[in-house]
């Protein structure tokens, strides 16, 4: 039990895939102008996660080693198409906003990596909680920093203005604040497990 | 070893045909859900009003905007259905033109065709740091002013596509145009009646 | 005149790591030597312009065939398989280039750039200047100078980076940190190109 439990918080912080493992960098910046883009875009992710790792997981006995990437980049593109498909038609407005950076999820490095890393060595059960917990700690981070640029930005959090967008500093809504926001995130963090 | 990766693919496709074909009328209901409600929108109530759409290019891109017109061609209001603006700066021509409060930059009944930025010597303030978008913006309005009367705007908008079924009943506009402009703008309305002939005045 | 625009826009105006952030990964990945920047821009720039022209045509057919849904998954097996052929014809044919690149090939299936790129112009939804009609050959210019866009960023980055070595840097800031700290500086930079085109 206490194995399963540290296969799931493992990703929300010691290896916390934006953070400390420095992965999915691209949609981590370009979809975290607002809080609510950064979470849709991390549970997009964390929905692709989950069900690659369940089906890889389950197929690893079957698949030949030597086609094994092919065989995997197959099974994660399928499941964003998916996630393509079903948000086209319930979720539109998000699609419109997160537009190319779902198809984009294929090349997401957390995907391939943890099927590679942990999907195709573990049980059905472990890989599922991988993908939940490297998922949340994704979503985590995107929200997070979603929510310190349109704080920051336009004054406002999900939505909800806290002082009016007049004081707020542009620069963090648009693309140089994206990389300045997460490096001091990132000191930040780095900070806090110092002490 | 091919064999496996073969299987994969085609149980992948067939997975992937299915939500597809599950999906497609959603899809499409969806889409056509958004252009109803933009056309709802820019009618604000007025069920004679002509909505028309246009896409001109932004700042970031191209942008597309519908237009709905009384009878007389005020504007009614507008909505913008796809942009790439700049978030924060481009971005706010979505409310900045309709804003009730600033007579200044709100366009809703006034009447279109020859709307300009006061920058360029018109009446409309752009938006804040964004005055190429606002240019594009108004260029948008006025191209869908002259669709709606099927003839060219005074800012040289190029495109001419008023549908006939677009014009019901018969209305009486002023319009001024050179007699050249005439015949092409006779292709898109179903009948000119000339009603006075003036002698174009040199400015 | 257009097809120059069209290279104003994709390598200094939209350019694809700093305002678009496609291919971030490479871009704080192999970035801390000049000489790794260059090898990787050359092969970013030989592979996109493939691959766009490729998937371009590919798109054409899956639009005949009513088959739009399929594009994620054959685009992204289409342009593994290409980075394939490439590397096992660089090493027959010229040895020496393959000396160059062949690291940096492998790496470059999963930089979401060249995804990116190819399903921006097959779906002509790319950004061009006011003017340029989407179709074949401004797609491929297009992908063409986004790939020298990506290499002169990485390049000047790396540029940076050689010289940030040497600087002493706050310790909660080395390595990631400190790197994006740079790329906001850099992307801020060229943020003074738009409205240019």
């Amino acid at each position: 039990m206490s194995n399963a439990l540290k296969t799931l918080t493992n990703g929300l912080l010691k290896e916390n895939p934006t953070f400390v493992l420095v992965l999915g960098m691209c949609p981590t910046l370009a979809t975290t102008t607002s809080a609510i883009n950064g979470m849709s875009m991390g549970l997009a992710t964390l929905f692709v996660l989950v069900c690659s790792n369940i089906v890889i997981s389950l197929l690893k006995n079957l698949i030949p080693d030597k086609v094994r990437i092919p065989a995997f980049i197959v099974v994660i593109a399928t499941f964003v198409t998916l996630v393509q498909l079903l948000m086209q038609a319930y979720l539109p407005a998000i699609y419109d906003v997160l537009g190319l950076f779902i198809p984009l999820i294929v090349v997401n490095c957390i995907v391939l990596g943890r099927a590679e890393a942990f999907a195709a060595k573990n049980s059905v059960g472990l890989s599922a909680l991988d993908g939940i917990g490297m998922g949340l700690g994704f979503t985590l981070a995107l929200t997070l920093l979603g929510a310190v640029r349109e704080l920051l930005g336009t004054g406002a959090c999900f939505g909800f203005h806290l002082f009016p967008d007049n004081y707020g500093a542009l620069v963090f809504v648009l693309a140089p604040g994206a990389f300045i926001a997460l490096a001091y995130l990132m000191v930040i963090i780095n900070k806090l497990q110092k002490k | 070893m091919v064999l496996s990766l073969v299987i994969i693919s085609t149980v992948a496709a067939g997975l992937l045909a299915g939500v597809y074909l599950l999906t497609l009328d959603s899809i499409n209901a969806q889409k056509a859900a958004k252009q109803e409600a933009a056309r709802k929108a820019v009618l604000a109530g007025h069920e004679d009003g002509v909505a028309i759409e246009t896409a001109v290019d932004g700042f970031g891109g191209q942008f597309r905007v519908m237009v709905g017109f009384d009878a007389e061609g005020n504007i009614l209001g507008y909505e913008i259905l796809e942009h790439q603006e700049t978030p924060g700066l481009g971005s706010h021509m979505v409310h900045w033109f309709k804003n009730a409060d600033k007579p200044g930059q709100n366009i809703i009944g006034r009447k279109a065709g020859s709307l300009m930025v006061s920058k360029d010597g018109g009446d409309v303030d752009a938006i804040t740091a964004a005055t190429i978008s606002s240019r594009a913006f108004l260029k948008a309005i006025n191209q869908a002013y002259a669709d709606f009367h099927g003839v060219e705007a005074t800012t040289g908008a190029s495109q001419l596509n008023v549908q006939s079924d677009e014009v019901q009943g018969t209305e009486e506009v002023v319009i001024e145009v050179a007699e050249e402009d005439i015949e092409e703008a006779a292709d898109e309305v179903k009948e000119i009646i000339i009603i006075e002939e003036k002698e174009a005045q040199d400015e | 005149m257009v097809y120059f625009l069209i290279f104003i826009s994709a390598i200094f105006v939209n350019n694809i790591v700093l305002s678009q952030f496609l291919g971030i990964c490479p871009f704080l990945g192999v970035s801390k030597k000049i000489d790794t920047a260059l090898g990787m821009s050359a092969a970013v720039v030989f592979v996109l312009t493939l691959a766009t022209v490729v998937t371009y045509l590919l798109q054409m057919l899956l639009v005949k065939w009513g088959l739009e849904f399929l594009q994620t998954i054959l685009f992204i097996l289409i342009i593994a398989a290409l980075v394939q052929m490439i590397e096992i014809m660089l090493k027959k044919v010229s040895p020496a280039l393959y000396q160059a690149l062949g690291v940096f090939l492998p790496l470059i299936t999963t930089n979401c750039c060249i995804l990116g790129v190819a399903i921006l112009v097959a779906n002509g939804t790319e950004k061009l200047p006011m003017g340029a009609e989407h179709g074949m050959l401004t797609g491929t210019l297009f992908a063409f100078a986004t790939a020298l866009g990506f290499g002169l960023a990485l390049i000047l980055f790396a540029g940076i980076r050689e010289q940030l070595a040497l600087a002493k840097v706050p310790k909660a800031m080395q390595g990631t940190p400190i790197a994006l700290l740079t790329a906001g500086l850099l992307a801020m930079a060229f943020m003074g190109f738009s409205g240019v085109v």
